[in-house]
């Protein structure tokens, strides 16, 4: 019997890989206050950016993991997930490298004792790549565009930085993992380059959803789901009128960047800075 | 009776699978006892009385091993947990060595491991690990998907045959697939074998020695070459 439902679950993974995640939708279920969410069915589509967005307390996180869970109204929210319209079996999600979705949290860290390259080849190993140097490269490259200081194949995945740390873990999902749903909680808390980010994901044809408390990344995102008393209340697109707002928000961040950059070089500031803060 | 054994390292979340295991039986209708093999404390028997109201036991291995433990009063366990009605007997032992392994043979063997313990973990816990039926992954939360993913791989290396179950026990995630396993085993067999080979030596730390040096001990030696060799009669 034990074998026959791991049989299930292969064929199962066997089908979401061949016909490819096309699109997730989450049913509504209860709020804190047991009454019905206002957003009875959302659907999320491969090449989405969706943002979500709300007080803390408010139910984001538990959103996000009712999605990685695959949560079949078992969890204390009711909701249910389904790909390509499917619910998912149960047993589904219990080999990591058979599950779809990525989940970086605010927590996540690296316990291991063995240096980065080396860790990155065995998980590219495990994930059957067939060009292992290249992946792993590509893996690192990626994480060194988000990050501050350089990430180097040597160091210690326990050495790295809580902001290196949160870069290489996308890295890792997007290119080794090739995951074809990467949630991402509050990423921006960890210092890495957000628009660059943004930027950077746009290029691969996942889903990501963001849980942010920052206006650029809601903002830039296609669409935002609004949360409220552990509720999703309603989902709203960015449009083109919305448009310059988001130049003028990710200029501010340009401009905090700039200045971050010469604090962090140690020089002193003058007028001629402030014109070129103006002229941003 | 059906019988399952539990092991793994100190502190690694054996009590709290239990626990949520332990849940669910009894949601299912099935009637639990258990008991904890420990050396010098022991509370788990206590708070899961309280928290299920289970005939529940602790027995101190003292100057034996868990393990070695394990293996002199289990006939008895059995006994006891049959009149206390019982129909599945958990035991949760602290084997410490890691060269023997408690599982009986028609038992179910469990190991529980934390994700966080380190890559090479699975290499270093031996027949506990590799003779087991089930190795449960605790902690999963607590690290990246891309930690579960090569120490899973790790688990899967040094024991081919057993299956991985990953578990936040906390949450009471990933318990049900291992309560489901649990539910179809068989009724052990009197009288049990242990499922592996024990150790060839003769523990003569055990047995209270305490000088230092293979020139002062009997059994099977072996020098820091790892030469083997044998005194005694």
């Amino acid at each position: 019997m034990y074998t026959y439902s791991v049989f299930l679950m292969y064929i199962f993974a066997k089908i979401v890989f061949i016909m490819e995640i096309q699109k997730i939708t989450i049913r509504g279920g209860y709020g804190k206050d047991g009454s019905k969410e206002a957003v009875e069915s959302l659907e999320l589509r491969a090449g989405d950016i969706i943002s979500i967005v709300g007080p803390t307390g408010c139910g984001k996180t538990t959103l996000i993991n009712d999605i990685e869970l695959f949560a079949n109204c078992n969890t204390p929210s009711g909701r249910q997930i389904l790909i390509n319209d499917l619910p998912i079996p149960e047993d589904f999600s219990l080999d990591p490298s058979q599950h779809p979705i990525a989940l970086i949290s605010q927590h996540t860290n690296f316990l291991s004792d063995l240096p980065v390259g080396e860790f990155l080849t065995i998980h590219a190993r495990i994930r059957g790549a067939e060009n292992i140097e290249a992946v792993v490269n590509e893996t690192i490259e990626f994480a060194n565009q988000l990050t501050g200081e350089a990430i180097l194949r040597e160091t210690g995945m326990t050495e790295l930085s809580g902001g290196q740390t949160r870069s290489l873990l996308i890295g890792d999902a997007v290119v080794i993992g090739n995951s074809p749903i990467i949630l991402l909680d509050e990423i921006e808390n960890a210092g890495i380059h957000k628009t660059k980010a943004l930027e950077l994901l746009k290029k691969y044809d996942k889903l990501f959803v963001f849980v942010t408390h920052d206006p650029t990344i809601a903002l830039l995102s296609d669409s935002r789901v609004i949360m409220k008393n552990g509720a999703m209340q309603k989902v709203v697109q960015s449009n083109p009128h919305e448009r310059p707002a988001a130049e003028a928000l990710r200029k501010m961040d340009d401009a905090i960047l700039y200045f971050r950059g010469l604090i962090r070089e140690g020089q002193e500031l003058n007028e001629s800075h402030l014109e070129k803060l103006n002229q941003h | 009776m059906k019988l399952i054994v539990f092991a793994g390292p100190p502190t690694c979340g054996k009590t709290t699978v239990i626990r949520q295991v332990i849940r669910r039986m009894i949601k299912n209708g099935h009637k639990p006892s258990y008991i904890k093999i420990d050396v010098l404390y022991a509370d788990e028997d206590e708070i899961i009385k309280k928290e299920f109201g289970i005939p529940t036991h602790k027995v101190y291995s003292g100057e034996l091993c868990p393990d070695h433990c394990n293996v002199v009063v289990l006939d008895e366990a059995v006994e006891w947990a049959e009149k206390a009605g019982s129909d599945f007997l958990f035991v949760e032992t602290a084997g410490l060595c890691l060269r023997c392994s408690p599982y009986v043979e028609n038992s179910l063997g469990i190991v529980v491991l934390e994700a966080t313990s380190g890559m090479n973990l699975p290499r270093k816990v031996g027949p506990m690990l590799t003779i087991a039926d089930i190795a449960v992954i605790t902690k999963i939360d607590l690290v990246s998907q891309a930690e579960r993913e090569v120490f899973r791989y790790g688990v899967t290396k040094a024991a081919h045959d057993v299956a991985v179950m990953e578990s936040n026990a906390l949450y009471g995630i990933g318990i049900d697939p291992i309560v489901r396993r649990i539910e179809k085993i068989k009724e052990i067999e009197m009288p049990m074998f242990l499922r592996g080979n024990p150790p060839v030596g003769t523990c003569t730390i055990c047995v209270g020695k305490k000088e230092i040096g293979a020139k002062n001990h009997f059994g099977v030696l072996r020098t820091m070459e790892q030469e083997l060799f044998y005194v005694g009669e």
